[in-house]
This record gives C-alpha cells, sequence and structure tokens, in this order.
C-alpha cells in the first residue's frame, strides 16, 4: 500500500497540441478510494496510464509512496489495473489469466495458486477457473480483470471506466460489490469514469478534470454541494444545477440551485419566484417539472403526487443557504 | 459486414460470385483432374503406372525428393524467425515504419529468376561474396560456392537465396496478424509484470498462433515449388521436383511424367501441410 | 539502449535485403570488363553498355513486349472477376460465404506445377498454346484467389452508410455501387489489380510450360541462363526486379493483412 504522488505532471500527444494533461499535481492518499471524473477528452485517462506507467510524461513526476516511479516500466511499479475492454487474455484460461502477473514475477507455484483462489472467491468466479473467455459473458470477463488485478496484491490499483461496458442493471450490482471490494482490500485505488453516479457513490474523494486539468478536488458530497464553479456544478448532478440570474434572488451574480433544493407550492407565497409549468417527466420516484420563470427554464423536483399539471402557475422559493453564488464572469463560485 | 437492404434477391450475392466460380473450375478443378489423369497414364494412351514407376525409376528422383525435403526443413524455422523479427519492427515503436516496411517487403515483388540471378552474382567464383570476404582477409583466393561436386554448398546457397526472397510473404501475414492484437493485451501484459521476453513468449505467440499456422502452411506450399531459383544457382546439376516436372516437360516433351511429378509435389505437400496442422492444432477457445 | 538495439536489428535486417540488389544495380550499371574483374568493384561505371547489350539481343524486346502484354491482360481479368466476388464477401451474409472464402484459399494450396501441364494440353486443343492469352488466363488462376480476398477487404472498408445513402437519394442498386462505391474502393481496387500484374510480370513456371516460340521476359532469361555471359544476366535481373521498386511502394500498406484474418 502506498500514496501516489503526481506533481506538475504534463503530457501531449503530439508537438503543438493542446496538452491531454496540463500541469496536474494531485496527492492520492493511501487506501484511498479515489475517482478521476469527466467528460471524454478530460484527460483523465491519460492521467492514468501516466501513473500506470503506460504513457511517458513529458513533465513532471509521479511518486508512488517514496519511489519515484516517473522513469519506471508499468512492470516495475507494483501496481495493477483493469482495463476498460477488460484485455482477458483469450488464449489462458480463467485462472491463468488470474495468476498471470504472479507467474510473471516468478512466483512460487503454490503461492499462486493460492492467490488465484483467493482472487476468484472475492469475485465469485471459484467454479469457472477451468473455463477459456470465449465461454464466459461479459460481466464474467469484467470480473477475471478485477480478479487477475487483486490477485497480484498491489500497492495500487487503477481502473480505467471498469463498468463501461456492461449494461445498465450490471453495472448498478457490480458498482456496489466493487465498493465492497474495495473495503476489504484497503488498497490505493484510483478510478476513472465520466459516470458521475459511479463516481459520487464510490469514491472517498472526487476529482473532476477538465481540458487536461483538476478543476476541483473533494469528497463526493464536498463537489456536489459546494461546485467550485459553474462547470462542475453543471456536470454534477441529474438534472445539472440551475443557473439563475442573481437578481431574483436579491444578490448579484449567478446564483445556482440544485433541484432538489427548490420548493414549489401551488399557491403564491410572499418572496417566492412566480413561474408556469412548462413540462412534467415522471422519474418513477419523483416528477421533474421544468418551470418557465421568467425568460429561465428551472428543474425542480417534487414529490410524484405534486398537484399542478402543465400550463399551472407555480411559485418556487430556495432556502437562502442552498444557493450557490457563481461570479457572472468567471464563472468562479463566490466566497462561502 | 452486413446485409444490406432492400435485397433485389437472395441469388445476387451468388450470381456475383458465379463468375470467379467459373473460372477457377474451368483453370483450376478441370487441369487437376485432368493431371490425375495424365499421370496414370502412359504416352501412348494406355492406364496404369507406367508413367509413375518411370519417375521413380529415374536416378535424379529421389535426389530432387530429399533436396526439396532438406530445403523445406531448413528454411522453415530461419524464415519463420527472420519474418517475426521483421514484423516486429514495422509494427513496433520505431520511427520510419514506412520505410521498413517498404524494404521488407520489398523481395516480395521480386521475381524467383530476378533473385536466382542476384544471389549468383554474389556467389559465383569471381562475385561479391568472394570479394568481400577476401576483402577483410577471411579467404586467400576465391571459393567456388557454386560447385557442383558439393551439393550441400549448392543447397546452402540455395537456402540463403529463398530466405531472402520469400521471407516477404511470411512478413506479410505476420503483420496482419500482429496487428489485429489488441494493444489492451500488451499493456496489460506489461501492468502485469512481464518483460519484453515474457510478453513475447506468453502473450504475443500464443496470439498470434493462428496466424503463425497460417505462414507456415504458406510456405510449405510454396517450399515446393522452389524452381528457378534452384536453376539459376545449381544450374542443371541440383534437382528439386519442381525442376524435374520442368525438365519432363520441356526437354523431353512427356507431359504424363511431369504431371507424375506434379502429382507426388501435391501429395508431399497436402502430407506436409497435414504436419503443420497436427503439430500446431488449432485451440478450441476463441478471442472476444 | 533498447532503441539502440532496435534501430541495430533494423538495419541489420534491411541491410540484408538491400546490399544484394545494389550488387545487382552495380553488376547492370557497369561494363563488361568490370564485371568480370576480381575483386569487383563497390560502386557501378555507370555505362549503359551492358543494358543496351539486354534490350538489343534478339528476342528480348518481344520478350519483354509478351511480359508486359500478360501482365497486363492478368490485371484487368483478374479485377473483373474479383471485383464482384469481393463485393459479394464484403457485403452480403450468405449460406456458402465462407465455404467460397476457404476453397479460394485451398486453390493456392495446389501447386502450379501440378496445373500448368495439363493446362498446356487444354491450350494446345484450344489453339491459344503459345501466346499471350494462354499466360494470362494461366496467371489469372494463379492470382484470383489472393486477389478476390484483398478486394473483399477493400470494399468491407467502404462504410455501407454511403451506398445506402446513395439509394435513397436516387440511385440504382448498380447505381449507388458505381458512383459511391467505385470512386472510394478505387485506390484499393488498383492495389489488388497491381499485385495480379506483379506476380503475373514475375511468374516463370508456368509460362515456361505454356510458351515455345513466345517466351515471356523470365522465360527467355531463364532458357538461355546457363550460356547467357554476365552482362546479359545482370542486366535481365535488374530488368526483372526493376518493377518491384515502384509497385510494392505503390502497395505496400494494402499488401498487410491479405493473409491475416482470411487466410485462417
Amino acid at each position: 500500500m502506498s500514496d501516489i504522488r503526481i506533481s506538475g505532471l504534463t503530457k501531449r500527444y503530439a508537438r503543438g497540441a493542446a496538452p491531454a494533461v496540463k500541469d496536474v499535481s494531485v496527492t492520492v492518499e493511501d487506501g484511498e478510494f479515489f475517482v478521476l471524473l469527466g467528460p471524454s477528452g478530460c484527460g483523465k485517462t491519460t492521467l492514468l496510464r501516466a501513473i500506470a506507467g503506460l504513457e511517458t510524461p513529458d513533465t513532471g513526476t509521479v511518486h508512488l509512496g517514496d519511489r519515484d516511479v516517473t522513469a519506471l516500466p508499468p512492470r516495475r511499479r507494483d501496481l495493477a489495473m483493469v482495463f476498460q475492454g477488460y484485455a482477458v487474455f483469450p488464449h489462458l484460461t480463467v485462472a491463468e489469466n488470474i495468476g498471470f502477473g504472479l507467474r510473471m514475477r516468478k512466483e512460487p507455484r503454490a503461492d499462486v495458486d493460492a492467490a488465484v483462489r483467493y482472487a476468484a472467491g472475492l469475485v465469485q468466479l471459484g467454479d469457472y477457473l477451468d473455463r477459456y473467455p470465449s465461454a464466459l459473458s461479459g460481466g464474467q470477463r469484467q470480473r477475471v480483470a478485477v480478479a487477475r488485478a487483486v490477485a497480484v496484491r498491489p500497492s495500487v490499483l487503477l481502473m480505467d471506466e471498469p463498468l463501461s461496458n456492461l449494461d445498465a442493471l450490471l453495472r448498478l450490482s457490480f458498482r456496489s460489490e466493487l465498493k465492497a471490494l474495495a473495503k476489504e482490500l484497503h488498497t490505493t485505488i484510483v478510478y476513472v469514469t465520466h459516470d458521475q453516479v459511479e463516481a459520487l457513490s464510490l469514491g472517498d474523494r472526487v476529482a473532476v478534470m477538465r481540458a487536461g486539468e483538476i478543476v476541483q478536488c473533494g469528497t463526493p458530497m464536498e463537489v456536489y454541494d459546494r461546485p467550485v464553479d459553474r462547470f462542475v456544478g453543471g456536470f454534477l448532478g441529474t438534472p445539472p444545477m440551475n443557473m439563475l440570474p442573481g437578481e431574483v434572488f436579491g444578490g448579484r451574480g449567478v446564483a445556482g440551485i440544485r433541484a432538489e433544493n427548490i420548493e414549489a407550492s401551488t399557491t403564491e407565497r410572499a418572496g417566492a419566484l412566480a413561474g408556469r409549468v412548462r413540462l412534467v417527466e415522471p422519474l418513477g420516484s419523483q416528477l421533474l417539472v421544468t418551470v418557465a420563470a421568467g425568460e429561465q427554464d428551472v428543474k425542480i423536483l417534487t414529490p410524484t403526487d405534486f398537484p399542478a399539471g402543465d400550463g399551472a402557475d407555480v411559485w418556487l422559493s430556495v432556502a437562502p443557504e442552498r444557493i450557490r453564488w457563481f461570479d457572472a464572469d468567471t464563472e468562479r463560485a463566490l466566497a462561502g | 459486414m452486413s446485409v444490406s437492404s432492400p435485397r433485389p434477391s437472395a441469388a445476387l450475392p451468388y450470381l456475383l460470385l458465379l463468375p470467379s466460380v467459373a473460372y477457377l473450375v474451368i483453370f483450376f478443378a478441370s487441369p487437376m483432374v485432368q493431371a490425375f489423369g495424365l499421370a496414370f497414364t502412359s504416352t501412348t494412351g494406355e492406364w496404369g503406372l507406367t508413367s509413375l514407376s518411370a519417375m521413380v525409376s529415374d536416378d535424379r528422383f529421389w535426389p530432387a525428393v530429399w533436396t526439396t525435403l532438406i530445403l523445406l526443413v531448413v528454411l522453415l524455422p530461419i524464415q519463420l524467425a527472420l519474418a517475426l523479427a521483421m514484423s516486429m519492427i514495422i509494427t513496433g515503436r520505431l520511427r520510419g515504419r514506412g520505410f521498413w516496411l517498404y524494404v521488407f517487403l520489398l523481395p516480395l515483388g521480386v521475381s524467383e529468376l530476378g533473385a536466382g540471378i542476384l544471389w549468383y552474382s554474389i556467389f559465383v567464383e569471381q562475385g561479391w561474396l568472394n570479394t568481400v570476404l577476401q576483402g577483410v582477409g577471411l579467404i586467400d583466393r576465391p571459393v567456388i560456392w557454386l560447385d557442383y561436386r558439393e551439393p550441400w554448398r549448392v543447397i546452402g546457397t540455395i537456402v540463403v537465396a529463398e530466405a531472402w526472397r520469400s521471407t516477404s510473404l511470411l512478413v506479410i501475414i505476420l503483420v496482419g496478424g500482429l496487428r489485429q492484437i489488441p494493444k489492451d493485451y500488451l499493456e496489460a501484459a506489461d501492468v502485469f509484470h512481464a518483460g519484453p521476453w515474457q510478453r513475447m513468449r506468453h502473450v504475443v505467440l500464443p496470439l498470434l498462433r493462428p496466424t503463425i499456422r497460417t505462414a507456415m502452411i504458406v510456405r510449405v506450399v510454396l517450399a515446393f515449388e522452389v524452381f528457378a531459383t534452384v536453376i539459376a544457382l545449381g544450374g542443371t546439376a541440383t534437382d528439386t521436383l519442381a525442376t524435374q516436372a520442368n525438365r519432363a516437360y520441356t526437354e523431353f516433351q512427356d507431359a504424363h511424367l511431369a504431371s507424375a511429378y506434379g502429382l507426388v509435389i501435391l501429395v508431399v505437400s497436402l502430407v506436409a501441410v497435414g504436419l503443420v496442422l497436427a503439430a500446431l492444432p488449432a485451440r478450441r477457445e476463441r478471442g472476444e | 539502449m533498447r532503441r539502440v538495439l532496435g534501430y541495430g536489428g533494423a538495419a541489420l535486417l534491411a541491410g540484408w535485403i538491400l546490399v544484394p540488389i545494389w550488387f545487382v544495380v552495380v553488376g547492370a550499371f557497369s561494363t563488361a570488363d568490370s564485371v568480370y574483374t576480381y575483386p569487383l568493384a563497390p560502386w557501378p561505371d555507370w555505362s549503359l553498355e551492358s543494358m543496351r547489350f539486354f534490350v538489343t539481343s534478339a528476342g528480348v524486346p518481344q520478350a519483354l513486349l509478351s511480359s508486359v502484354v500478360v501482365a497486363l491482360i492478368t490485371g484487368v481479368l483478374t479485377l473483373l472477376l474479383a471485383a464482384p466476388a469481393g463485393y459479394a464477401l464484403a457485403r452480403f451474409v450468405f449460406p456458402g460465404a465462407s465455404a467460397y472464402r476457404l476453397t479460394v484459399l485451398a486453390t493456392r494450396a495446389f501447386p502450379v506445377v501440378v496445373l500448368s501441364i495439363p493446362l498446356a494440353v487444354f491450350f494446345l486443343q484450344w489453339g491459344i498454346y503459345d501466346s499471350v492469352w494462354g499466360v494470362a488466363f494461366m496467371h489469372t488462376a494463379l492470382a484470383l484467389p489472393f486477389v478476390v480476398l484483398m478486394v473483399a477487404g477493400v470494399f468491407a472498408g467502404v462504410p455501407v452508410d454511403i451506398e445506402e445513402a446513395a439509394q435513397i437519394f436516387g440511385c440504382s442498386r448498380f447505381g449507388a455501387f458505381r458512383r459511391a462505391v467505385v470512386p472510394n474502393a478505387a485506390p484499393g481496387l488498383a492495389a489488388a489489380g497491381t499485385f495480379a500484374v506483379l506476380l503475373s510480370y514475375n511468374e516463370v513456371f508456368a509460362a515456361s510450360i505454356l510458351t515455345l516460340q513466345e517466351p515471356t521476359l523470365p522465360v527467355f532469361v531463364l532458357t538461355g541462363l546457363t550460356q547467357a555471359p554476365l552482362p546479359f544476366r545482370y542486366a535481365g535481373a535488374l530488368f526483372l526486379l526493376a518493377p518491384a521498386f515502384l509497385f510494392i511502394l505503390l502497395i505496400r500498406r494494402r499488401l498487410v493483412g491479405v493473409g491475416g484474418p482470411t487466410l485462417r
């Protein structure tokens, strides 16, 4: 186990092109589940691959624990990785795949077998050890990829969008399993995803990236409740944070308000913002209601028994402490 | 691939295949059948083993068989190793891949005869090899490499010439196979502690296995067609099955005898292909 | 360090291919005197004596012409036969497609030697023995299997979408093929045709069986080989090698992978 210290890391794929990762410095604590979150092309995968040693940074260093591994090839870094497409070797059985890393390190046979059984047990693959990947489902291959990574008892475990190739249902159940697994392993984990729900549910800390830079890094609730700028507020949450002109709420700049923090009423209230229901989208457990308030559309979440239908007049109110204020020009969050 | 719609009729693909099938029936299947007929008849047209026994009793038959087989056995590992090295360079991380690809594929466009003469100019007594060897002081006077009383030496020169000429074909096949190996597998090997050699042995070669098998089959089949290189280097003193077949037709004007040789080549090459398949069986399991 | 090793190895292998070719160039562009002088000089005299001698030798111009004509007929005929088949393989899923692929490839497992002799007998009966047509027909049969698979790959690389779009916007099925597919497939088709041309220009066994008075260039050189003087041989070799330099340059990227997945 070890922490990961990245300092001043920059990576450009082509000379003159915009850097995929721009001067990133970040420390991942020992034993932490750390999520890199961002839209595609934001540099999160490049950063992960630089930690793995699959990319050589142009500048900057990567430390794992006390070791400077910047110049080391992946195999000397004592880490493991779960690939997006799994990369489970088709010519090896499940057991051979799981034991691959240990065999490459020439560990004694008995140790390899024990580690394979342990890792396979963790992901419920014990009954499939002699099968070839072609006889497995996508979800099972995914488990092989995880078990192969766990088996080498890495000090750092890297995961590159490991759930993105699974269907929605499997993804949900596997997400819970991964979280349980991470608790059991106490390994430092860096997890790349573009799915904010995954990021919030799995991470001890989440780093939101954009255009090669880490925009904000914090616990899931910090990042969700106190986004540092409009981008983060808009990227996290379904629906994204409402961005309303500040004058409406008696302030300056832009008021960022989460849909679930807006209270709607069908009767007029003092100080509430008047609007008219434009669209009602039932989400099952809640209704997503779009309200036209002046020039603005406001998205709100209401209980399913919310009485107003299309065209109804509603009044919206927000507790002032639930408003996140952003500067209109810089888009950065204002103090508070 | 996808089925495009609307389809005028299900017969369309078959209609499209028809010309090539018809062509191959006329120019391939029918001569194949005819070859059997010719081999099993005598020059006077009687059915029997006359032509075959005439072939076997020829003094030059068994030497030709052995030379052909020796060429195959010696060339196969040499060419596989060379082709693998070239393919790794072409698909690897070096700069100038287009250049390496061009150079390594050049011999593919060179005819057997061109290559034969080229190597003749090197191995001939007053040729390049002796010039170079004497230049660096390894020999005092020219060595006669193409000495017809020393069949091994001549066979050695043919091996070199063939290794030079026909390795390109294997390179094409192997590069195709290497490019199909997803990069993920190589990276996974890197991450999971495999060094360059381990990666080659435990990941690349096993994944490349079907391709290597194809390459070996192609090499085996071509080995039995070695012809002009042999004539260019060995003159009339060294025989292979193909040169014998050619001689039977062009010198003796005996289509029956020539077909008998053709038949032997066919049988031996099918057996050799069978051996390759047995030595490298296809795994039941396939990739994702 | 590994990098240096890599470049070193690559350069060594490239030398193994290129140095012998240089020797032929030197031989072909030297005077007869230099060719017979031992030890040989590593640079040519840049004399055209040998080349002129070769080109003006009796029989050479006709043989060269035959070779070119045979190669061109082979290229065109092979493409005409292979294009529909390759298109069918690339665009349709139908029973028998893989059987066809396999059969086509299996034909190459049968040595040329076996085929050319009965064909010589046929061609005598059909009256095309010892003609450019006979040799071209044979060469087409030899090139066809590879070219079909190359062409299938080329067509598979042209998105179905653009063909369907052409049909939506008023083209017939064939019109869509001609207007949308062919322009996009043209470079690949040209490469496949070039492959057939090169194969034909280089082929010597079948051509030597199927001709007598009208040999192709390799056959002509082969027949006179044992009596030919060295300058004649070297100039001849350069003529045989020359097309490779250009054609392989043009089609090298298309050649790769012809055998990979398809030959399985």
